[in-house]
């Protein structure tokens, strides 16, 4: 299963000209589980995974983080621009604030990342699931310091960009199949409600679209 | 050693709503006008066009179109007591960067105040007697009344083509419209837009306890409309991709779609991107600007000297710019002295979750930035506050504007943060939640306010604006009485569960409420404490205007655009028709 989860994710990164789903056949090949991620090594990746399950985990109303790719897109992310802090202010000095002020720590998010992963619970990805559980509710709690980054600071971030990933547009690498958006009725990326806004309380049940599948939408301007 | 170009007769500071305005009258009055922009020129097509632009991550999670905080942010502390730390991620309040400015990615909910508001201090001494509140409170008349503005608000909403209903014309009240509103010389430019149905629901809530509700007044159209400029804005389709986003369909008034296409092909326009102001230069006596010193695109000192310099950058960094510019007193709370940075105010905002059987299909994808249904009847003074123990208000209404599900996701109390019991009530409710918004005003207090940071630095070497804020104990009465009032009203929109609470301090910039800053650059009737007149001039250089929410000396229960807006206008119009005749202290 997960070979078959990382053989999809590098052919989708391989570029558009790779568009076919992985025959059945294919999907049973083991591919170096390397090349599925462009940021974590074998250690996080593990610990990402099982962590994403259980935040937002698989059951009856749907498919979890796993299923929809959420450590795919969290990997992409941290080995990106967001992960190398744009969009963040580095500037020193640096010092401890209050939690008015926000995050004051000198790290990226991918060095938060990286450092605070290598503080965790080594076991995490073999423990039963309501160990897991409960080491997340400790790391939540900030009963922990991992490496250096206090564990409530690293577990809140991590639970935000589960949510991002679940949520966002499947071109980022998470939100598989639009699995998350069909499972609550989000339409996505494109559509026109004005004959709908006025018809109360009727369900929209149109599937939703992605960015990949939205055409651009071009106005004339009278001026 | 910076290349110095010729003279212009004006420059202007930010080509957002108030810079896009004043260059339009302006060059219209014949006069050569240079417009410098931080940002990148940005357009509808090709620049806002979809897909690309709905994309919740990219825009409303990692805020591509405000300003990058890596170059440029605020410092912030709750109390002088503290030491002011970078905001390192934007977050609480959302300033723009680009042509356009903020009113690019605004929701377009466009009001105008009430004359109590201009006249705060002296509408309170005469109806509650003097320093009701008590003597921390510095809030202040405006200089300007409610009839001054008037004609200025309403060639704003003209241009903006601005949708609603007049519920007081010439005096008259209309039944829908909101009869509480101050009267109008006209109707709105356009009729409202379509009700939501958690709008609908709202409406009928609200008329039952006795209150007036009416159709929020909206930037996004209900019709296609052409401006008195003739520019043609198109119908809003209500695609939930608005505030934070730049609108594709030009359905939402911004510089853009409203004058920019005028503004560019005049010869007298100037427009300069990339341009990143350092400061306004004086001449030897410091009573005069002899132009501005900016950093270009790439790296190089330039000095544009300018006869009339007009400040109209984001309100925050219209009271940065003034400091940075050695341009008044700059204000010190410990004697209450001086005016640059006083009286900085925000928004003090609540809201209640209304979650409905799963049977009742709210949609809250199908929403436009600026549609609902609203209250006046707890906005400003439009209530009696002598047993109350405060002043100001809120208006209180169904405005919700997407349903995004990064950032839309409602779940009833007591519902784990993650985990499947979270997924399933998230699941559950997403479809069936509409929010009821309590929109509220802020004081000014003596212990808020704007000044440099002595530590952090931008990426041109300038220091930061520093703020120092938290919600005043007024402020946090107001949101508790009128939270109260917009719970009974959920409570009457046939839901299952209602939750929700009033606005706590501390103030936290880690989470989003508003772009609403005020304040710090304040006007007024006597320059020991303001640092603008009447007609948005400087006391003290009189050949510069600043334009901007800045200019509050606190902010009111609605929000600020129309205003603005109208400010804008109406200090154009001193211009035009006084100052340049006789350049010089209009006061």
């Amino acid at each position: 299963m997960r070979a078959s989860r990382r053989w999809f994710f590098k052919a989708v990164s391989a570029g558009g000209a790779v568009a076919v789903l992985p025959t059945p056949g294919a999907a049973q090949r083991k591919a170096p589980a390397a090349a599925a991620y462009v940021f974590f090594n074998p250690a996080e990746a593990a610990f990402i995974e099982a962590g994403v399950a259980r935040l937002i985990p698989k059951d009856e109303s749907g498919p979890g983080a796993l299923e929809a790719g959420v450590p795919s897109y969290i990997d992409k992310q941290l080995g990106g621009a967001w992960g190398a802090g744009e969009r963040l202010y580095r500037g020193g000095p640096w010092r401890p604030g209050t939690a008015s002020q926000g995050y004051q720590l000198p790290f990226t998010p991918a060095e938060l990342f990286r450092t605070a992963i290598r503080g965790v619970e080594p076991k995490f990805p073999k423990m039963a699931p309501q160990e897991q559980d409960a080491y997340l509710d400790s790391l939540q709690k900030g009963k922990h310091e991992l490496a250096g980054v206090p564990s409530n600071v690293f577990f809140e971030s991590l639970l935000d960009v589960t949510i991002e990933g679940f949520f966002s547009d499947p071109a980022y690498g998470g939100n598989r199949d639009m699995a998350a958006w069909k499972m609550i009725g989000f339409p996505g990326a494109y559509a026109d409600f004005y004959e709908h806004v006025d018809k109360h309380g009727v369900a929209y049940n149109a599937p939703p679209t992605s960015l990949a599948q939205a055409k651009g939408h071009r106005h004339g301007h009278a001026s | 050693m910076a290349t110095r170009l010729k003279e212009s007769d004006v420059v202007i500071l930010g080509v957002g709503l108030v810079g896009t305005i004043l260059a339009r009258e302006l060059t219209r009055a014949g006069l050569e006008v240079v417009g410098l922009e931080r940002g990148e020129p940005r357009f509808t097509v090709p620049d806002f066009q979809a897909p690309a632009m709905h994309d919740e991550l990219r825009y409303s999670i990692r805020k591509s179109l405000m300003v990058d905080a890596a170059k440029e942010t605020y410092t912030f502390r709750n109390s002088s007591a503290e030491t002011a730390l970078p905001i390192r991620r934007i977050q609480s309040f959302l300033p723009g960067s680009g042509l356009g400015g903020s009113a690019v990615h605004w929701n377009g909910q466009t009001w105008r105040f009430h004359d109590a508001d201009f006249r705060m201090r002296s509408h309170h001494d005469q109806r509650y007697g003097k320093d009701f509140l008590g003597k921390q409170y510095t809030h202040q008349d405006w200089g300007v009344a409610y009839a001054d503005l008037e004609p200025h608000y309403d060639r704003f909403e003209y241009l903006l083509g601005i949708c609603g209903k007049a519920g007081n014309l010439q005096g008259v009240k209309i039944a829908g419209g909101n009869v509480l509103e101050e009267q109008r010389a006209r109707e709105y430019a356009n009729p409202p837009m379509k009700e939501p149905y958690g709008s609908a629901m709202f409406r009928k809530a609200a008329a039952s306890l006795g209150y007036h509700p009416f159709p929020s007044p909206s930037a996004n159209m209900s019709r296609p409309y052409t401006n008195p400029e003739g520019v043609t804005l198109q119908t809003c389709v209500f695609c939930g991709y608005c505030e934070r986003y730049g609108c594709e369909h030009y359905a939402k008034s911004s510089p853009q779609t409203v004058l920019l296409p005028v503004l560019l092909k005049d010869p007298k326009f100037h427009l300069r991107t990339h341009c990143q102001v350092q400061r306004i230069d004086l001449d030897a006596s410091g009573r005069r600007a002899s132009g501005v010193t900016y950093i270009d695109g790439q790296g190089r000192e330039v000095e544009q000297p300018a006869k009339l310099v007009i400040v109209g950058l984001f309100a925050l960094n219209n009271a940065r710019m003034l400091l940075l510019s050695r341009i008044g007193t700059p204000y010190d709370p410990a004697t209450g002295d001086g005016a640059v940075g006083r009286n900085y105010t925000y928004q003090t905002l609540s809201g209640v979750q209304v979650f409905y059987d799963s049977s009742v299909n709210i949609n809250p994808f199908m929403r436009s930035g600026a549609n609902g249904t609203v209250i006046a009847d707890f906005v400003g003074d439009n209530f009696d506050h002598a047993k109350l123990g405060f002043a100001g208000g809120a208006y209180i209404g169904e405005v919700m504007s997407h349903g995004r599900p990064i950032e839309f996701h409602p779940t009833p109390p007591g519902t784990p943060a993650w985990g499947s019991e979270w997924k399933k009530a998230v699941v559950r409710h997403y479809n069936h939640t509409s929010v009821v918004n309590v929109h509220g005003s802020s004081i000014a207090a003596r212990d808020n306010y704007l000044d440099l940071d002595p530590t952090y630095r931008d990426a041109w070497g300038q220091p930061l604006l520093r703020m120092t804020f938290d919600f005043p104990e007024n402020d946090l009465r107001m949101s508790a009485y009128c939270t109260q009032k917009a719970t009974e009203i959920a409570k009457a929109m046939g839901a299952r569960q209602v939750a929700g609470g009033p606005r706590r301090a501390p103030y936290t910039v880690t989470q989003y409420q508003s772009t609403h800053n005020t304040g710090g650059t304040i006007m007024g009737a006597d320059p020991a404490t303001s640092v603008l007149n009447p007609f948005c001039q400087c006391w003290d250089v009189s050949n510069v205007f600043v334009i901007g929410a800045s200019n509050f000396p606190q902010n009111a229960s609605y929000n600020p655009t129309g205003t603005v807006g109208a400010l804008a206008y109406w200090a154009a119009d001193a211009l035009v028709k006084r100052y340049l005749k006789s350049p010089g202290p209009l006061v």
